[in-house]
């Protein structure tokens, strides 16, 4: 054990991320962080105290072994530390880039209480680049246990659930509807805050251990979830998201230049836009945009706008306190330059002859006693409306479930006013075999919690798999 | 893979294509389309689904080469096989028994309009035709639509060839009742049809194209007005009643991208000449 060794004095800084100069990378879709060295990942690995009860790993939806693969990488065994994280997680070169760990790993680690806690995230990051430049080791091939497996959809819930039940020797398909693999991670989170060659090699080792995926497969209109079950699946994971826009309602909604964060997203992500005419789908953007929303869709959309050479405004009904988004995206974000427009919502779209919006009138809020998702309610104030000039607009005011598979699956009980899923502790949903996770249950959440989602649900799949006839 | 078998021209400009793709087909019906991708660097264009063999596994789609995308696909050999089709996507036509029923097609959409009339005529329904084009060239399935209807009348903008313009429809519902109008064809026409049936109070179903990218309800691109409600045109359609589609607005949303469509397609004629490069195997 490292214990033995005298005890150096602990570092309260953590070792900085180094990034891109915000000049810089304001004018390309490279990513931001650029990653540790292995000076830096060693420095940082160093300063963790290898707690006996780590705190962190509680914090972890999956629970990485967190001190036992910080210490693989103060022993340079850089192939022994990434199969250690892997026995948990199988996307840690996503989950080390976009993971929340301020609020999830770090915010419990000890050190946290002297000065900055280890950077977790950053480290297991590290090991993860270090693999994609040396190769996967993939692990031994189960036993085959004879049952059949489907999983609807492939982002981070679907993924890891199939990950975890081929491992277990079950045989997983996977149906994805779009042309790619990845959900958020490949049509949502853009280039520069997650590349893409990362998802494609992360889905790329899933389909070593042996998935089946099949792209292109829209589940409710090719096949249903009970046409599934007829037809061989002994049970089925239902990992489809929350990928239906929410507009706003309101007036001019529908002229040119106004885009739901969704398809602004996916024209740049999956279709690649931006490389425009190199791939066939444009985009349009103009020099003034604004972005409604404040969480991390609103900062991804206005981030990729700014890299697209327009001005953006923020335009957010409450107050920057209680912005959504990860601290960390909105510091980039105003490096890059963002302006922000606290406590006004719009009220109307004004189109010019053409019927591309040229305007939009707003009104001033002010914040009134906490609703009933704990943050202070915005209020309209009466007499303050403004009219902004904008000649684009990303309406990035959340998503819902994609009704087609609860639509089509009799007996599947689903919140009526939330159109998610209802699922019991396992994921278990109202049917028989058939289960649930990821923010197709919780409504738009994070990557990590989309996997320990998978994760559970794989664990009462092989239990239930393994007990049935 | 999705290979091409077969391929029909059907006028100047206008393909059909047959491709094996036996998933979708178990499940396809009139009504509903497919989008194509052609290869990697490609967009998602959606198609109508125009004819399908279940025991075959086959797919039919017939396309105009309006753009890049089309005029590249029209390039396409028998036995090149597309990066992605997925369907069946959008809900299937309503079909049952209305009693006389009026089928109007234009164009390039005569093709998908005919699966619908051969169903309507299997489900018992009286079937009158319609189908126009702009010129007496760009008219298309002459043969199939006379083989499949009761009664069938030829239309082309200048009178090339039958009767010049719609005004002749106008006559036809004096004199004659109809229980239900399906309409598939260019946004003008499928809005001159749906004002002239409007007095007769015939329900009158057009299919929408807005623009598209994922087809399943994920962006909200291919939002149309339908009796003042927002709807996606991929999930809630295609198919609307045409008395209730705000249709100044589908053409308007329709033309969103117009400048940039220009510059793509302009660019690429420019190229193909030369290399071909990466573009037609991805
Ligand atoms: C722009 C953006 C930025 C984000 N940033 C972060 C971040 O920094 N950190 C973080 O932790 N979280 C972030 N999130 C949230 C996170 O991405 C999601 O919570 C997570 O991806 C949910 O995973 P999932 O597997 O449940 O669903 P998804 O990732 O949505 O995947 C669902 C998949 O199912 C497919 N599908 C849907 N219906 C069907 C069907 N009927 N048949 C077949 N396939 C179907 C979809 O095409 C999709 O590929 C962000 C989200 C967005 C949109
Ligand atoms: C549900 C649906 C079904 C369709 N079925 C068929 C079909 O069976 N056969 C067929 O030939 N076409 C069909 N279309 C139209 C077809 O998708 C477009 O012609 C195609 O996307 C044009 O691509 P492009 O790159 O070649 O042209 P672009 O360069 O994208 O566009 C060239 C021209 O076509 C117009 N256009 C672009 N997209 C659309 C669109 N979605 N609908 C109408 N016009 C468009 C543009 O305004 C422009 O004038 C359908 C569209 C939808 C939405
Ligand atoms: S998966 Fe996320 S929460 Fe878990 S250790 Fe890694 S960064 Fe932290
Ligand atoms: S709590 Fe912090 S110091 Fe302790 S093991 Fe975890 S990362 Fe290391
Ligand atoms: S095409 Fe994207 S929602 Fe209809």
């Amino acid at each position: 054990m490292t214990e033995a060794k005298p005890k150096p004095k602990i570092k309260k800084e953590e070792v900085k991320m180094p990034k891109q100069d915000p000049k810089v990378r304001v004018k390309n879709f490279n990513e931001v962080a650029l990653g540790y060295t292995e000076e830096q990942a060693f420095e940082e690995a160093t300063r963790c105290l290898q707690c006996v009860k780590p705190q962190c790993v509680d914090g972890c939806p999956v629970e990485v072994p967190i001190p036992e693969f910080i210490k693989y990488i103060k022993e340079k065994k850089y192939a022994e530390g990434i199969v250690t994280i892997k026995s948990k997680n199988a996307l840690p070169a996503v989950c080390g880039r976009v993971c929340p760990q301020e609020e999830q790993c770090q915010v419990k680690c000890v050190l946290g209480k002297i000065g900055d806690p280890v950077s977790i995230g950053r480290l297991e990051r590290y090991l993860a680049d270090w693999e994609l430049d040396h190769g996967f080791q993939l692990p031994e091939k189960p036993q085959s246990t004879g049952k059949k497996v489907a999983v609807v959809g492939a982002g981070p819930a679907g993924l890891t659930a199939a990950a975890d039940l081929i491992k277990l020797g079950h045989e997983v398909t996977m149906y994805e509807a779009l042309h790619l693999p990845g959900g958020v991670l490949i049509y949502g989170i853009p280039e520069f805050r997650l590349p893409k060659a990362i998802v494609r090699n992360e889905v790329a080792y899933i389909q070593k251990l042996g998935v089946n995926l099949r792209v292109g497969n829209l589940v409710g209109r090719i096949h249903t979830i009970p046409e599934l079950m007829k037809t061989g699946a002994d049970a089925i994971f239902i990992g489809s998201g929350a990928g239906l826009p929410r507009f706003m309602g309101v007036k001019g909604e529908n002229l040119g230049g106004i885009y739901s964060a969704n398809e602004f997203l996916i024209r740049n992500n999956l279709m690649k836009s931006y490389v425009f005419p190199e791939y066939d789908t444009p985009v349009r953007i103009g020099k003034h945009v604004v972005v409604i929303g404040g969480g991390n869709v609103a900062m991804d959309c206005a981030r990729s706008s700014m890299r697209l050479g327009a001005d953006v405004c923020l335009l957010y009904r409450r107050s920057r306190d209680e912005l959504p988004a990860r601290q960390e995206e909105i510091e980039n974000a105003e490096e890059e330059g963002l302006v922000c427009k606290f406590l006004a919502a719009p009220l109307k779209f004004n189109g010019d002859e053409k019927g591309w919006v040229k305007s939009m009138e707003c009104i001033a809020m002010e914040l009134g006693p906490p609703d009933e998702s704990g943050r202070r309610r915005p209020i309209p104030i009466e007499g303050s409306e403004f009219t902004m000039e904008t000649d684009t607009v990303i309406i990035a005011i959340g998503q819902t479930p994609n009704p087609i598979i609860q639509r089509t699956t009799d007996g599947l009980e689903v919140n009526p006013r939330r159109g998610t899923i209802l699922v019991n502790e396992t994921g278990k949903t109202s049917i028989d075999g058939v289960y649930a996770g990821g923010d197709v249950v919780t409504g738009a959440a994070t990557v990590i919690s989309a996997m320990g989602a998978g994760k559970t649900a794989a664990k009462a799949m092989h239990k239930y798999l393994m007990n049935k006839k | 893979m999705y290979k091409i078998l077969s391929i029909q021209e059907l006028a100047p400009k206008t393909k059909m294509f047959e491709v094996s793709a036996p998933d979708i087909v178990a499940k396809a019906e009139p009504g509903q389309f497919v989008i194509v991708i052609i290869s990697e660097k490609g967009e998602r264009i959606p198609l109508t689904i125009s004819d399908y063999n279940r025991e075959k596994g086959t797919l039919s789609f017939a396309f105009h080469e309006v753009g890049k995308t089309t005029k590249e696909l029209g390039l396409l050999q028998v036995g090149d096989d597309l990066e992605n089709v997925t369907g069946p996507l959008g809900n299937p036509s309503e079909i049952k028994k209305f009693g006389k029923v009026l089928c109007i097609g234009g164009s390039v959409m005569i093709a998908p309009l005919l699966l619908q009339v051969k169903a309507m005529k299997e489900a018992g329904n009286h079937v009158t035709t319609i189908i126009g084009a702009r010129i007496k060239d760009g008219l298309l399935m002459k043969e199939k639509a006379e083989a499949l209807s009761d009664k069938t009348y030829i239309a082309t903008d200048d009178g090339s060839i039958g009767h010049k313009g719609l005004d002749f429809l106008k006559e036809i519902l004096k004199k004659e009742k109809f229980d239900r109008c399906v309409v598939m064809g260019p946004v003008a026409m499928m809005y001159e049809v749906s004002e002239i049936t409007k007095p007769y109070g015939i329900p009158t179903i057009v299919t929408t194209t807005p623009i598209m990218m994922d087809g399943m309800g994920m962006c909200g691109v291919c939002r149309v007005t339908v009796g003042g409600k927002m709807l996606f045109g991929c999930f809630d359609g295609p198919e609307f009643d045409g008395h209730q589609v705000d249709f100044d607005q589908l053409v308007q949303r329709q033309r969103l991208f117009l400048p940039e469509e220009r510059v793509k397609s302009l660019l690429w004629e420019k190229n193909i000449g030369g290399c071909k490069c990466d573009r037609s195997k991805a």
